[in-house]
């Protein structure tokens, strides 16, 4: 009906429109191939996230959309920029590699594992562009409940059913707590687009851009004459609660009791999205809705002790119970706990490059922990089960599995030349310049503290000897692809990171930009 | 004079069939209560000059909702015959907590915020929205859903969510190869 939407406004959901096209045609695929070709929809999957990547990259690099100027298009929901680029990157690259190591599984080959993979991935892209409380919750619902039905895809399994339960409903409760955050939010400003109830709490009037003319004209919170103390405490209690949901979803402690469960009984390719894209997509809400002054200055208010107290308490709980698992994907599952702790460092810092290094981070972090499950996909295949045990003398039934694990592995623990020592060391840097040397601190020594168990990984897979080192684990050419993607890039980004760092920094600057 | 017929009319409906609902002994009759009771409310939004929400309150609460719960009970075995009492142990609990709410509520509108021309917040609140949005609320939330500068792109993408958790449902519910031999 509107006769002003530009060119622009379109490019601005290319993505997701060539995702839901994929998501139709692999929900149809079953229905248009012959039944010997019928296997091949990974694959499909695979090169249709391949392509939306290209048309991704390349609208960004010969057509500069999203250009360095951050635009809010139809009608303020989404945030045309290039966060929004580097976190769809991620989803499209989470998405190819999870779909090419999903082929390992038997019980997968379905087109409704692939679409809710698809749809899923949509709701992750729509998060990370979402700029508006109305758009994230949405995409947010539409990325979970994709995510609860993969969790429990083996419906005949207790584990993976437990996992898929657990999962709903711990993430009911979340969201619905972040929901009553976002009301708040609404409440105070009558705003929803996170620009306007910015300008709103600052004291200002409506400051959304020409393009999206908004619906409600904004008001102005004490005729204008800026916050008030009761409002304050109404505006920590929103950010309390939206903190709840974000911080499920990124598994941050104590939000964090699913994570193991839900690990340990998903479809373990699922796991492999779910610990990487998935968290990367609550990062970039987390990011969106706390940084730039959303929710007023952050270093003049309580809630920004809260984040800072539960990075803190994420790192040191995850890498502590790590040390106990025996089953590697619980092992893995307190692992990205601690992950995630990482990576809120750079959030806390409230900096550009604070914000930068935790987008370089999570970029890494999809490469580095599809990798590892996609070997574990192998291994479990051939063992029938994933304790730490059945990596006994992997270097000697399959070399090339075992180097893969074991670059995941370093990168995991932040050993040079992997691209895990340069995510955390500009994590560090920028907690540094950010006067907050004693955070930098606090994570050098909880990451010795995560060696132990990273390595003792490498140790069952180099030292170990099992009875089956002469029978050999087979390896598909998807799972083939997808791991040497995975450690190519893994390997690329610890020795030239120069230009993805680069990247992630002028992203961040949107966020600074206003 | 009508307005208020309307009112007392659906006040009687939604507090009598809610009344029923929880003294009643048999618990589909409950859920049959439940419908009018919400058939109530849907008059009384129509009183307030809130057609959509009317609206959205018969397909959602009495077409969706109700059903649902009368499917539930009846998929449930033995849920149909049961006459339990409905007046358990913690029936004084739940008197007083109840009366303790409604004496909040009645004293939040009749002392705190009266409605009285004499306090303007209440009614100030009903004159800021403009009178013509209350008279095509359908036709503006409807522009609003999709209209490039509203709501559009929420809009699809929640069509994108229902069918998700439709793939979602039949992947839970579809027999499967043990359950049908």
């Amino acid at each position: 009906m509107s006769s002003n939407i530009t060119l622009s406004w379109w490019l601005a959901i290319v993505p997701e429109i060539s995702l839901t096209v994929l998501l139709f045609i692999v929900l149809l695929y079953h229905r248009f191939v012959k039944p010997e070709d019928k296997r091949q929809i990974g694959i499909f999957t695979a090169w249709g996230a391949f392509v939306t990547l290209l048309i991704t990259l390349g609208l960004w690099l010969f057509f500069a959309e999203p250009g360095v100027e951050p635009m809010l298009v139809w009608g303020g929901m989404i945030r045309h920029d290039l966060v929004t680029l580097v976190f769809r990157v991620m989803f499209l690259v989470a998405l190819m590699v999870t779909a090419l190591i999903s082929v390992e599984v038997e019980h997968l080959q379905s087109s409704e594992y692939y679409g809710l993979l698809v749809s899923a991935t949509i709701g992750f892209s729509l998060m990370a562009a979402g700029a508006d409380l109305i758009m994230i919750y949405l995409a947010l619902e539409t990325a979970s409940i994709s995510s609860y039905i993969l969790a429990g895809f083996y419906t005949q399994n207790a584990r993976s059913s437990e996992a898929g339960m657990k999962y709903f409903v711990y993430g009911a409760f979340a969201t619905g707590i972040m929901l009553y955050g976002m009301s708040l939010i609404y409440g105070l400003t009558t705003q929803t687009n996170l620009v306007a109830v910015a300008s709103v709490l600052a004291g200002q009037t409506n400051a959304l851009t020409s393009t999206a003319a908004p619906l409600v004209t904004a008001v102005t919170l004490d005729g204008g004459a800026g916050i008030s103390t009761s409002v304050n405490a109404v505006l920590l209690l929103a950010a309390a609660m939206m903190a709840v949901g974000f911080g499920y979803k990124i598994s941050a402690v104590p939000f964090h009791f699913w994570t193991p469960d839900v690990y340990d009984g998903s479809p373990t390719p699922f796991t492999g999205f779910l610990s990487t894209a998935s968290k990367a997509a609550g990062f970039a809400i987390f990011i969106r809705v706390f940084s730039a002054g959303v929710l007023g200055n952050p270093s003049s208010s309580i809630w920004w002790g809260m984040l800072v107290a539960i990075c803190i308490v994420t790192m040191a709980l995850g890498n502590f119970v790590a040390i106990f698992q025996t089953n590697i994907k619980r092992l893995l599952a307190y692992s990205s706990i601690a992950q995630a702790g990482y990576a809120m460092i750079g959030l806390v810092t409230f900096s550009q490059s604070g914000s930068g290094a935790t987008m370089f981070y999570l970029l890494m972090y999809i490469f580095t922990n599809i990798a590892a499950f996609g070997v574990i996909i192998l291994v479990s295949n051939v063992t029938g089960s994933e304790e730490l045990d059945d990596f006994s003398g992997l270097s000697r039934r399959s070399p090339y599995l075992a180097l893969a694990m074991m670059l995941a592995i370093l990168s995991l623990g932040g050993i040079p030349p992997t691209a895990g020592f340069l995510g955390k060391f500009f994590l560090f840097k920028a907690a540094v310049d950010a006067g907050l040397w004693w955070l930098a601190l606090i994570g050098i020594v909880l990451a010795f503290v995560a060696l132990y168990y990273y390595l003792s990984i490498i140790k069952y897979m180099y030292l170990y000897r099992s009875d089956d080192e002469d029978k050999a684990i087979p390896i598909s050419r998807a799972a083939q692809v997808g791991l040497a993607f995975s450690v190519f890039f893994i390997i690329l980004l610890g020795v030239y990171a120069g230009p993805a760092i680069d990247w992630t920094n002028q992203a961040a600057a949107a966020f600074f930009a206003g | 004079m009508a307005e208020q017929i309307t009112f007392i009319i659906g006040s009687i409906l939604a507090l009598g069939a809610g009344f029923i609902v929880v003294t009643n002994r048999n618990l589909f009759h409950g859920a049959l209560a439940l419908m009018i009771s919400f058939l109530g409310v849907a008059a009384i939004y129509l009183s307030l000059d809130a057609g959509f929400l009317a609206a959205a309150q018969l397909l959602i609460y009495i077409g969706a909702i109700s059903i649902l719960i009368i499917f539930a009970i009846m998929l449930t075995r033995r849920m149909m015959q049961t006459t339990e009492d409905p007046f358990n142990s913690q029936f004084l609990l739940a008197l007083a907590a109840s009366v303790t709410v409604f004496a909040i509520l009645f004293s939040a509108i009749v002392y705190v915020w009266p409605l009285t021309a004499s306090n303007s917040v209440p009614l100030a609140a009903k004159t800021a929205v403009a009178d013509a949005v209350l008279q095509d609320t359908v036709v503006n939330l409807g522009s609003a859903f999709v209209g490039a500068d509203g709501y559009v792109i929420p809009f699809e993408l929640a069509s994108i969510l229902l069918l998700a958790a439709m793939v979602g449902a039949i992947i839970v519910a579809w027999p499967k190869p043990e359950d049908v031999a």
